[in-house]
């Protein structure tokens, strides 16, 4: 079993298909992998089987989950008792809007294929469990500043010369 | 593919991401990722040296692999490599690989600490940024080590870039949450709150965060953030939606900085200053008043950040709670909600009602929702909510309503989820016996629990209404003429056969003049289920067997043949046969003198809190405990009249004191009924926090070496404490004494760790005093002190304080002897620079041989004689015991009676426990 840290933050965040498979996982707190293994197992299962209509949040141990549907992905979030539900399912929202400005309409696709961007994507919102900047421009700024940063480095002559070669 | 490709298209990395999603069978995508491994594999022993785009498209298919849920155990080194590239994207993703695939290997936190010290001080805002997210996402003890110091500085500094200071504050809060020791504000408060002040929104939204977290710990210094967050959510409250730019969310201003405003201000009672708190409910009404407003935007997000607000005002309200007012409107907003067409309100609204039940301005406001309640504990489609809608009503019975509640809540029973049932049995047994007007109501409600769901009412609950019906003798007619009704029925559960075998064996004499319940029949009827029961329950009908023959003697040739046949007499289980030829025996030999002694009825059972709410208290608890719980009541169990390890004898002449049904024993303190069952706290330590009342510290210091006395004193309250260890284990007895004329109300205590959600509500009554027992366990060793949260109201006033409980690391020790070469051979063995921990330091209390042998002895070593050739110097072994592992522990103390000085030398096994015991140490000489 394990015990958490006692103090206002979210512990963790999944995403995930209707079909079970972890699109991204975040973690907040220290657990070994095999617990987070188990975790998310657990916790797929029963947020799948969950009806369409039924309330965003559940008891499940001793955290509260938050969770919300957007067609084929689940979002879900673990927060702690004394923590704001609300608050949490639009910290959901607010994500969902920025992966979907960054990508033009986000599908998961997106998401499988470019994971590392929905991980520095979510890095710039939330830092540590915690709201590091809400305001959707200023996310947005952050990442396109380091895209802009990569592409003054020649990186894309460099993918050109190694296209031939690179594909395995 | 998809069409967007941003930034750089790693095409090889999508050409495998593709190959992966055209696997057809699980079988061939693990083939394709062995191959892949193969190949990176190869690509980093290789002798050509990599590029850093190729070590960057490898490591980032390492990634995926990992996030597919492979195994990866190599690639950290290209890892880290690529975070001293100039790139940055190469950068970033090293720094994603160590964070999602973070490693304690001490070789490479060193080069990614290295990594990291050269981005922070590049001034490149981008690149101390990534580097921050990095300490912030792995945390470890040795980032805090090296970076503790170094980012406050950058938090406060003038010249720091916006985004900069964010990912700063939020670093920060990560170290102090994983090491509090290291992260040390001093000088920087200041600065620190008065970034509640800051231009920029988002720089307020992220600091605040860390200001929070450190004002639960350190009030005091902290407090000068309540006006400060104060006139800051006044200003976003009254500002237009549009006033905040792209800091409004869907027409609400700044949301998520609100509710983190307002969750701060809960760490602080009222603000004193009038004006400050004159303006605080100036918004509070605004936001209720807002509640009331026609929206602003259909959409969901709207609403959603607009009651997310309003809940969080809610919240603060009620941990106020001293404005009736304000509690009441809120309570009328909540009962809107109720019948809100989104399921989510309704929840919520369940949820929070279930605080302000508790309060005593709300809560016949609360009741007066009873109805819709009600309703929603039967139509509610989702169980989350139904068990919402339960909890509720639990939280609002008092006597007034306590008959029709507990009637709902029995009938919601029959249909109620397999999940929520044994929780339901609890809370409806607790209810019946806490509002039980007469007793013969009680009966019936828990007679109803089981045959309604007698599988799930735990042993807990059965004891309990024995023990009622043996303490109250107004009762016990109508019980067994009630169980002996119950019995009739054809099909009855075997808990019900439990009851009626224990209180027909106790009272079947109230009944005996009906010829309908002639001993006879009782008899035969009991016996009618015997063959279907299993064993505990059959050693427990012989026990009634035999209290039949006493008390009807026309009764014992029928009951002396069934205990002589074969079946019991020879039975296979060793318990039921050992019965059998006892209680035969007995009834044979023995005089009706005797007899009568040795069976006379139950002696009242001692007052004490009820079993069963301990029992829900448990269920609440955090998983961490739950395994040694389930070991603690199977202990229990045994210890009942029908249990498996009792000889008749003590079956028959129980001892006033026979812990039968009270799941805690111990001699009962004063009249008022002990409060707070047991609660098994855990003490692993991580949760640990370091305030407590200034004046408790020294108190506290004096338990390290003793086990007894008293832990807390001030005007109104006492505390006292009995404690005693066992190798991991201790049991920790809390008395509460009422120092005052007037009665406690509210009085709860919450350990630290268990995380207790439905309060319970004792009074504790003037001069009296209740008592608490703590069950501990040591899993690992620990340096931070559990605490205890007492609250009660004493008056009009909310008394709230925090308490270390005096757990420390020695009281596990096992005292070890030794000679003094095997001292001085282990004490060489132990000679890695970390295991020993030594301070030179005053002497503080008196110097004296005796004194100082006694509280060596007390710390729980055992204190060795003639090992040191210096006879001046004292040496002690000993193995502190836990749960997973013991470690051995050796101690040298010198004293220099000329300086007043000590020298204390600690060495043991593991080097977290030296240096814990000599921190320890230094303060008890």
């Amino acid at each position: 079993m394990f015990s958490l840290i006692s103090s206002f933050q979210m512990q963790f965040m999944l995403l995930f298909s209707r079909q079970g498979k972890l699109r991204l996982q975040k973690w907040y707190v220290p657990l070994s992998d095999k617990e987070k293994k188990k975790i998310t197992r657990e916790l797929v299962q029963t947020v799948l089987a969950r009806k369409p209509k039924m309330c965003s949040f559940l008891e499940w141990r001793d955290l509260k989950i938050v969770y919300k549907r957007y067609a084929s992905l689940y979002f879900c979030c673990a927060i702690e008792d004394q923590d704001n539900e609300l608050i949490t399912l639009e910290i959901i929202h607010r994500y969902v809007e920025l992966l979907d400005k960054y990508f033009g309409s986000v599908c998961e696709l997106d998401i499988i294929f470019n994971f590392e961007k929905a991980y520095f994507i979510l890095d710039e919102f939330l830092l540590g469990g915690e709201a590091q900047e809400t305001s959707k421009k200023n996310v947005l700024k952050a990442i396109e500043q380091a895209d802009l940063l990569q592409e003054s480095f020649d990186e894309q002559l460099h993918s050109v010369l190694t296209t031939v070669t690179d594909t395995l | 593919m998809p069409a967007v490709s941003k930034g750089d298209g790693m095409r090889g990395l999508a050409v495998f991401i593709s190959d992966i999603r055209n696997c057809k069978s699980k079988e061939a995508e693990i083939k394709r990722i062995n191959k892949e491994l193969a190949n990176i594999r190869s690509k980093f022993k290789g002798d050509k040296a990599l590029d850093g785009y190729s070590k960057k498209k490898y490591v980032c298919k390492l990634l995926f692999i990992f996030l597919l849920g492979h195994d990866i155990d190599f690639g950290h080194m290209e890892a880290v490599n690529l975070l001293s590239s100039n790139k940055y994207t190469e950068k970033q993703i090293g720094y994603l690989f160590i964070s999602v695939l973070v490693n304690s290997n001490s070789e490479l936190i060193r080069l990614i600490n290295n990594a990291i010290k050269n981005d922070l001080s590049s001034r490149n805002p981008t690149f101390m940024c990534l580097a921050l997210h990095c300490i912030a996402n792995v945390g470890s003890r040795e980032m805090a080590e090296a970076f503790a110091s170094e980012i406050p500085r950058i938090l406060v500094a003038g010249d720091t870039m916006d985004s900069v200071k964010q990912s700063a504050a939020l670093c920060l809060l990560r170290l102090y949450k994983t090491s509090p020791d290291l992260v040390l504000m001093g000088e920087w408060t200041s600065r620190v709150v008065h970034l509640l002040n800051d231009q920029h929104m988002g720089v307020v939204t992220a600091a605040i965060s860390l200001i929070t977290c450190l004002s639960q710990k350190n009030p005091d210094e902290f407090k000068t953030c309540v006006s400060l967050a104060v006139s800051r959510l006044s200003r976003i409250v009254s500002s237009a939606s549009t006033d905040l730019q792209d800091y409004t969310y869907y027409f609400v201003p700044a949301p998520w900085l609100s509710c983190k405003l307002l969750r701060l201000l809960q760490c602080y009672p009222p603000p004193e200053d009038g004006a400050v708190k004159g303006r605080l409910v100036e918004c509070l009404e605004t936001i209720l008043n807002k509640a009331q407003e026609p929206p602003k935007s259909k959409k969901v997000q709207h609403s959603n950040a607009k009651n997310a607000i309003l809940f969080e005002a809610i919240s603060l309200i009620i941990h106020y709670d001293s404005e009736p007012n304000l509690l009441v409107r809120a309570c009328n907003q909540l009962g809107q909600f109720l019948q809100h067409r989104e399921t989510n309100l309704r929840y919520l609204a369940l949820e929070s009602m279930c605080t302000l039940a508790s309060s005593e301005f709300s809560h016949e406001a609360v009741k007066t929702h009873i109805e819709t309640v009600i309703n929603a504990l039967k139509t509610e489609r989702d169980v989350s909510v139904r068990q919402r809608a339960a909890d509720l009503l639990y939280a609002m019975c008092d006597r007034s309503n306590a008959k029709q509640i507990v009637a709902e809540m029995l009938s919601y029973l029959e249909t109620a989820d397999y999940s929520i049932r044994e929780e339901m049995v609890l809370k409806v047994a607790i209810l019946a016996e806490k509002y039980a007007v007469d007793y013969s109501w009680y009966v019936d409600t828990i007679l109803n629990l089981i045959r309604i769901a007698g599988d799930y009412v735990s042993e807990e609950v059965w004891y309990r209404v024995i023990q009622i019906v043996i303490n109250r003798d107004d009762v016990q007619g109508y019980a067994a003429k009630t169980v002996f009704e119950a019995l009739q029925a054809p099909a009855c559960h075997e808990n019900m056969v439990k009851v009626g075998g224990y209180i027909l064996g106790e009272f079947g004499n109230l009944i005996a003049g009906d010829p309908r319940s002639s001993p006879l029949v009782q008899f035969n009827l009991l016996h009618s289920k015997f063959h279907l029961c299993s064993v505990p329950t059959r050693a427990l009908l012989l026990s009634a067997y035999i209290k039949f023959i006493n008390l009807f003697p026309e009764t014992k040739a029928t009951i002396q043949e069934v205990l002589r046949c074969d079946s019991q007499i020879r039975n296979s289980d060793v318990e039921l046969q050992q019965r059998a030829v006892e209680y035969l025996k007995l009834s044979s030999i023995a005089s009706t003198d005797v007899l009568a002694t040795v069976l006379e009825e139950m002696p009242p059972f001692p007052e004490r809190e009820s079993s069963i709410l301990a029992k829900l208290k448990k269920k609440k608890g955090p998983g961490a405990v739950s395994v040694t719980e389930l070991e603690d009541s199977k202990r229990e169990g045994g210890e009942l009249n029908g249990g498996g390890d009792r000889g008749p004898d003590t079956a028959s002449t129980p001892s006033p004191s026979a812990d039968l049904l009270g799941i805690r024993s111990a001699a009962p303190v004063g009249a008022a009924p002990a409060s707070a069952g047991s609660l098994l706290v855990d003490v692993f330590s991580e949760a640990g926090t370091t305030t407590t009342l200034p004046s408790s510290s020294l108190f506290w210091l004096l338990f390290v070496c003793k086990n007894n006395g008293v832990l807390f004193e001030n005007q109104l309250l006492q505390i006292g404490i009995k404690s005693e260890y066992r190798q991991n284990l201790g049991r920790m007895y809390l008395f509460y004494g009422n120092k005052t004329s007037v009665q406690f109300a509210s009085f709860t205590t919450t350990p630290q760790l268990n995380v207790q959600t439905k309060p319970v509500e004792p009074l504790v009554e003037g001069g009296a005093q209740i008592q608490q027992v703590l069950n501990i366990e040591c899993l690992t060793d620990f340096s931070d002190a559990p605490l205890l949260n007492i609250k009660f109201r004493y008056g009009g006033a909310l008394q709230n304080l925090t308490l270390k409980l005096p757990v420390t690391i020695n009281k596990f020790f096992q005292p070890t002897e030794m000679t003094s070469s095997d001292f001085f051979q282990r004490w060489k063995q132990l000679s890695q620079p970390q295991q020993e921990a030594q301070k030179i330091f005053k002497a503080n209390h008196s110097m004296d041989t005796e004194v100082l042998k006694a509280k060596l002895l007390g710390l729980g070593t055992a204190l060795l004689d003639n090992v040191d050739p210096n006879p001046e110097n004292y040496v002690c072994a000993g193995v502190i015991q836990t749960k997973g592992q013991q470690v051995g522990c050796l101690l040298r103390l010198e004293p220099n009676a000329q300086a007043q000085m000590y020298r204390l030398t600690l060495r043991c096994s593991k080097d977290s426990v030296s240096r814990r015991l000599c921190e320890l140490l230094a303060e008890q000489f």
